[in-house]
Order: C-alpha cells, then structure tokens, then sequence
C-alpha cells in the first residue's frame, strides 16, 4: 500500500461543496457504440466513471476534481461536460 | 465606435482569479481603470492546481519583492533530473547558491498563493466577485460586450479570457476550438505532510531552501511525460504527468501512474510517515507555440493557460510565470485600447505578446514538444545510462575497459542504435 491510501481515501481528504446536480451527462447510446466506457475509466484519476455489469457509464459526479481530462478524450458526443455551478465543486484547501 | 459611448458595468472584466487573472486586474486597476474579477470558486484559490513551481522574477514587476511578500513555500535552490529505472537510478543533481539570490524559482500551493493575489487586486480597487460560473460571452455583432452568468448579465469594454485550460469562455463562443488530446497532458498530484524538522533532515535543506525533482522513466511506463516532487515549507508536491493521447492510447490508468511512481522504492522513502493531505489533477498545454493562436477579438483578450502558455523544456516546466507575463502585456495593450479607443490596439496583443519575454521563450522553444515526442527519452536512455555506470563501479574482476568503450558496448545491447543516438543528441542541440 502507497502512503496515500486508495482513491477513494484520497478523495475523502479532499473538500468539496457536492452540488445535488451533475454537471456530467452521459449519451448511453454513443458510449456503448464507441467503447468509450474502458477508456474514460482508465484516464479519470478520481474514478469518477465505471462500468456498470449492464454495461452503462455510471457517474459519480460528486468525485470530480473537473480537470477536463475525460471531456478531451471522450469520442464525440459521449459526454456533456461544463464546470458544475459557481461555487460547487472541488474546494482545494492546499492546490 | 459604438461601445465607447455606451454605458456598461465595468471597463474591464477578467473571468478566473488564477494568476493569469489576478495579474492582469491588479495592473488594470492600478492604471486606473474600473475592474470586475469573477471566479467560479466559492473563494479565490479553490479551484486553481499546479504542480508547482513558480519562477517568480516576473512576479516582481508587479509586486516587488514578491517572494518575501507573497504565501511561497520554498525558495528552490536544487534541482535534480533523475533517470529513474525499476531498479536503478541516475541523477544530475545541480545545487547553486546563486539561485537564492536573487530569488529564482518557488514552489507553491495555489490555493494560499490565488487566494493572497486576489486579496491584493481587492486592495488595489478590484471588484471580485466569487462563486459566480461564467457562462458565456455576449457579443454585440462581432464585438464581444460583456458576459452572462447564470440570470445575471453585465456589460463592458473588454473581456479578459483567464479562464484556464478548459476555457469554456472561448470554445463555446466558437473562437478556440476544443484542443486535440496531443495537445495536453494531465497531471496527478498528491500532497503529502512532512513535519518542518524531518522534510529538512531527509532533503538536506537549511531554513528556505527548497528542492524540486523531475523524474524521468519510471512514473509513465516509458509514456512521454514524468514524475515531479517539490518540496513545500512541511509537505512534498509529488506526482507525474503523461501526454493524455498517449494516455488514452495505452493500457495503463492515470491513478495506476500516479501510484507506482510514489511506491518505488527511491520516492516511497523520501515520502515515509508523510500524512497524505490532498489529491488533485489538472491539464496542462503541452503543443507549445502552436497553441497561441485566437487571442484577441473586438473585446476580448486570452491570457495564461487558456492561450495555451506552458512551456516544457524537458528540464524546466513553466506555465505560471507566462501567465503573468501574458497578464502584464494583456493589461497594458487593454489600457492603450481604453485610453485610445482604437480596436486596432487590441488586436496588437499577439504581436506585443510575442515581443515579450513570453512570446521569445515560446519561440527559442518552439521545437521542444518535436524533441520531447521521442518514447527513448521515456525509458531507454535512463537503462543506459545506469548500464554504462553500472560496467564502470561493477568490479567483478574481469578487465576493465575505457569508458568510452563499456559505452559503446551498453548502446549495442539497447534497443538503440548509435545512429539514434546521434540523431537524438543533434536534435537536442537544435530544439532544446
């Protein structure tokens, strides 16, 4: 085990001001056609993506630390990603 | 020209307190000029990230002696560029007393450092305003007028783009589109607390004096990109950055990176018994020059991150001091523009950038991200390195042999060839 615990542990380090509404949306239809599941759960360093077994993209969009990284390599049309609203969000105490 | 008569909210409006924003409203307002800083984060600094090190001379221009002032963390006065293998290491460790004096470079934790850059804009008269997410830009015909937040709606002369990598402001306006993942990099970083006593012991620093490690190898699996550990006054910043194409073209996660460069054995050491404080990411521009294109329209000028300023010298990695060089000349371009009213001022900006110090480093550099796009540098030539070492301090009594030699001897068992390897070292000289 690495000093700095599971992501999961790491997150909950974190602060954030968790906005009740997500600011990610997921075309299902398009992620399942493009496969874009495996790729947006391997590049997102707060496992915010998973594979759900029906094969759906879940979201846990309170985990977002809105970097932007998912967005720049989804294919076309997967996600629907802006910042959440103003004040929400990752609170880095430390950055 | 029809905006000049008009009335509107503020002169100016920069969207994002990073420093890029702080900068360039703190040398609006001190010209005079009435200043609105909007940030999206609930307080200035909350959202800002890097990795970081700040070379900071630029930041005297504005405020004079500003690592003195301003909430830094460690003066660096070390720099080591570590070949780092699974199970050896080679390291160019370069210590200098000049570079305390005057103060060069600093390592930095954002949210202290944005949050006192935009308690220094408040100072000198700015209006910040927090927690408010731009939306978009409004336009009056092709002029940009002003700026839609939520229900809210202000007007201006001009529009100050320093809304980060991301910059939502330009992509959805239609006048930067959204970078290709080539382009960027992403950065993982954990930040770990040390007490003052045990981080001074472990990397040898006296009082200020700090140390920053960039990692090559290792951290990526032989991706292009690295490691990085700064110390901070009683914490490291320690992570890597990867080339988010060749991220995503690969079978490796950002977190399985991230977590196997802070376990091998030469990091996992210096971090032991740290407590783990924070975790964060965040994209970096990595398509140097080629990303300064788009930064001016009828009202609106781009600075810092969401001009694409980030400059990877595969020794030095800046961003934050082109920020605030891209600010300061923002700023007086926009001055000249309000005092003169001609549109064609504004337009100058790419031109004054490129005259900047900014703008001659983004062109001496030009060719870097060409050099740095080359896998040897990412694994290969750190085993050599160790393998030519290693023939020299491994005295197992056959006969030694020249250096030159066992050297020689180390490329052919590589899977370079010396031709590459000349190749490589002629294109070191030229683009670096």
């Amino acid at each position: 085990m690495i000093t700095v615990g599971t992501v999961p542990e790491r997150l909950a380090r974190n602060r954030y001001a968790p906005d009740g509404q997500s600011h990610i949306q997921v075309d299902q239809d398009r992620a399942r056609a493009t496969g874009a599941a495996a790729l947006l759960v391997r590049v997102c360093p707060a496992h915010v993506y998973s594979e759900a077994p029906d094969g759906t993209l879940a979201v846990q969009h309170a985990a977002c630390l809105e970097c932007g990284a998912c967005l720049a390599v989804a294919p076309p049309g997967v996600l629907r990603w802006h910042y959440p609203r103003g004040g929400y969000g990752i609170a880095y105490r430390l950055g | 020209m029809p905006s000049t008569n008009e009335p509107v909210d503020f002169e100016v409006i920069v969207v994002g307190a990073g420093i890029a924003g702080c900068v360039a409203a703190h040398e609006l307002a001190r010209l005079g000029h009435e200043v609105l800083l909007v940030e999206r984060a609930a307080e200035p600094g909350a959202k800002s990230l890097s990795g970081g090190v700040l070379y900071t001379r630029v930041m005297d221009h504005v405020w004079p002696d500003f690592a003195s002032h301003a909430p830094v963390e460690r003066h660096i006065t070390r720099n080591s560029l570590m070949f780092l293998n699974e199970g050896s290491r080679v390291t160019i460790d370069y210590a200098d007393d000049r570079l305390a004096e005057p103060v060069n470079a600093v390592s930095v934790l954002r949210a202290p450092l944005d949050a006192w850059l935009a308690e220094r804009c408040t100072e000198a008269g700015v209006t910040v305003m927090s927690g408010v997410l731009v939306e978009e830009l409004l336009f009056d015909g092709e002029r940009v007028a002003g700026i839609r937040a939520g229900e809210d709606v202000l007007h201006t002369r001009v529009v100050i783009a320093a809304d980060g990598i991301n910059s939502f402001l330009c992509r959805s306006a239609g006048i930067r589109a959204a970078e290709p993942a080539a382009n960027l990099a992403l950065g993982i970083k954990s930040v770990v607390g040390l007490s003052r006593a045990v981080l001074e012991e472990r990397f040898h620093l006296i009082g200020d004096e700090g140390v920053a490690y960039a990692v090559v190898g290792q951290p990526t699996h032989g991706l292009p990109g690295g490691g990085f550990l700064y110390t901070n006054r009683c914490s490291v910043s320690v992570g890597v950055v990867v080339r988010l194409d060749e991220l995503a073209a690969s079978t490796r996660s950002s977190v399985e990176l991230h977590d196997r460069f802070l376990a091998h054995p030469a990091i996992h050491q210096l971090l032991a018994g740290g407590e783990p404080l924070e975790y964060g990411c965040h994209l970096i521009a990595e398509g140097g020059r080629t990303m300064q294109h788009d930064l001016t329209r009828p009202g609106l000028v781009v600075v810092g991150d969401a001009a694409g300023l980030t400059l990877n010298t595969g020794l030095t990695l800046r961003g934050m001091d082109l920020a605030a060089g891209s600010a300061i000349v923002a700023a007086n371009v926009v001055h000249a523009h309000l005092v003169t009213c001609a549109d064609d001022v504004l337009a100058g900006y790419p031109d004054a950038l490129d005259r900047s110090f900014v703008g001659r480093d983004m062109r001496t550099f030009a060719k870097a991200p060409h050099f740095l796009d080359n896998d040897r540098i990412y694994g290969p030539y750190g085993r050599l390195l160790a393998d030519v070492l290693h023939d020299a301090y491994d005295l197992d009594t056959s006969p030694r042999r020249h250096l030159v030699r066992s050297g020689l001897a180390a490329v052919r068992r590589s899977p370079m060839s010396l031709r590459q390897l000349a190749r490589d070292a002629a294109l070191a000289a030229k683009d670096l």
